[in-house]
């Protein structure tokens, strides 16, 4: 929507992405745990709070890859393909899209890559992921060295193999 | 076949093209010249709507481009472009390339496209090239491609946009003979070129542009032997004495 030409749907869009992209996500999150149920009259829940704030947080992220994909297309592809004879809407879906996907598909997949940490995060709200049950399991045991390791590793198993999967996606289309 | 007729246009306050008008008759090639900013691009990129003009009209097969109500798609599809910098989709092959406007917008069965295609890209040399990637080729057999692709839907005229200009030297004969070879066969061809060797083998008139004026519109022969305007003579003797 910010590549639209038409202003009153670029800026209210672009307005978005900034705010989202210049908060911390610990406060998006703690600002929908208690502005959300203030707002609505009732409470909504540590899980639901928080799964909004992080969509609603991520969305603006995810814009904003798609948009610079988008934008590192050149103007004379569109140019080109418009001169063929072809429609705004089969420009997109044959030449724009098909070169923006493949410039975004890394950086989409890291951006997963940093939400999966970013869970750990929710702690804040009271939700036990993963690593928060680690945590009270340390406490409880007293073995927090153990703990801390077990979630270390395994956080490091999954990011890591999911980064050299973003590296192999890119050399395998590296032209 | 083209008609322009006292365009105009401006980005912001700074005027691009001022009161521009020309024709090209059918099978007649055209050549535009003139020093770089002088609104050669901009004026051919109007021809098939790429870039709109505040005034004035221009008229393609007696379509008129400029109006809103007019199906530009329908217009650029029997106007052929050859752009600067090739803009070959990198992300198809060559005969992709050539394929794919006649199979979406010509609606050409898959079959029917590629051996049309492969015929094309045989008569501009390309033949053992039809499964290279753009970047697997060099600058004119891009070009020659690019050249190929706008041939495919059959186009009435075509548009040249500085054809050679992004090209090494060793490379700019193998695009101008394609298209020499096309104007002998009878297209109309409107050429914006720094190539005064095209122009002198191959043209019937030159224009000559000037900081946004067509100042001459001249056959050929009379452009060369004696230019009217003091500016043009001062451009060929630029332009010719290397």
């Amino acid at each position: 929507m910010r590549q639209s030409s038409r202003a009153w749907l670029a800026t209210p869009a672009a307005s978005y992405v900034t705010v989202m992209r210049s908060l911390p996500l610990v406060l998006v999150l703690f600002w929908f745990y208690f502005l959300v149920p203030l707002a609505l009259g009732h409470p909504v829940g540590a899980l639901a709070s928080a799964l909004v704030a992080f969509v609603l947080f991520e969305a603006a992220f995810y814009c904003e890859i798609i948009r610079a994909g988008i934008a590192s297309v050149r103007v004379g592809q569109t140019q080109a393909a418009l001169a063929t004879g072809m429609r705004q809407a089969q420009v997109f879906r044959l030449i724009v899209g098909p070169q923006a996907l493949r410039a975004m598909v890394p950086l989409l997949m890291n951006q997963i890559i940093i939400v999966f940490q970013d869970t750990s995060l929710v702690y804040v709200v009271a939700l036990r992921d993963f690593m928060t049950a680690a945590s009270v399991v340390a406490d409880r045991d007293g073995r927090p060295t153990e703990m801390y390791t077990v979630i270390a590793v395994v956080y490091l198993a999954i990011c890591f193999s999911a980064s050299k999967a973003v590296e192999i996606y890119q050399k395998g289309h590296a032209r | 076949m083209i008609e322009i007729a006292d365009v105009s246009k401006a980005y912001g306050r700074t005027p691009v093209l001022r009161h521009c008008s020309a024709a090209v008759a059918r099978g007649e090639v055209v050549v535009v010249c003139g020093p770089s900013g002088s609104g050669k691009s901009t004026l051919i990129k109007c021809v098939n709507g790429l870039v709109p003009f505040d005034s004035g009209s221009i008229r393609v097969n007696g379509v008129s481009v400029g109006d809103k109500g007019t199906d530009l798609p329908a217009v650029r599809a029997r106007i052929g472009m050859v752009f600067q910098n090739f803009e070959l989709y990198p992300h198809m092959t060559a005969l992709q390339n050539v394929s794919l406007a006649q199979i979406h917008v010509l609606k050409r069965r898959r079959a029917e496209a590629d051996a049309r295609s492969e015929q094309l890209l045989r008569r501009v040399g390309l033949a053992d090239k039809l499964a290279s990637r753009p970047d697997q080729l060099s600058g004119g057999q891009q070009q020659r491609v690019s050249i190929a692709r706008a041939l495919a839907m059959d186009p009435q005229a075509m548009l040249f946009d500085e054809p050679t200009s992004a090209l090494d030297p060793e490379m700019v004969n193998e695009v101008l003979e394609v298209m020499q070879a096309l104007a002998l066969d009878g297209m109309t061809m409107m050429v914006v070129t720094h190539e005064m060797g095209f122009a002198q083998r191959v043209a019937d008139r030159v224009l000559f542009m000037d900081d946004g004026a067509i100042l001459e519109d001249t056959p050929k022969a009379a452009f060369f032997a004696e230019p009217a305007t003091e500016r043009a003579r001062q451009f060929l003797a630029k332009v010719l004495s290397h």
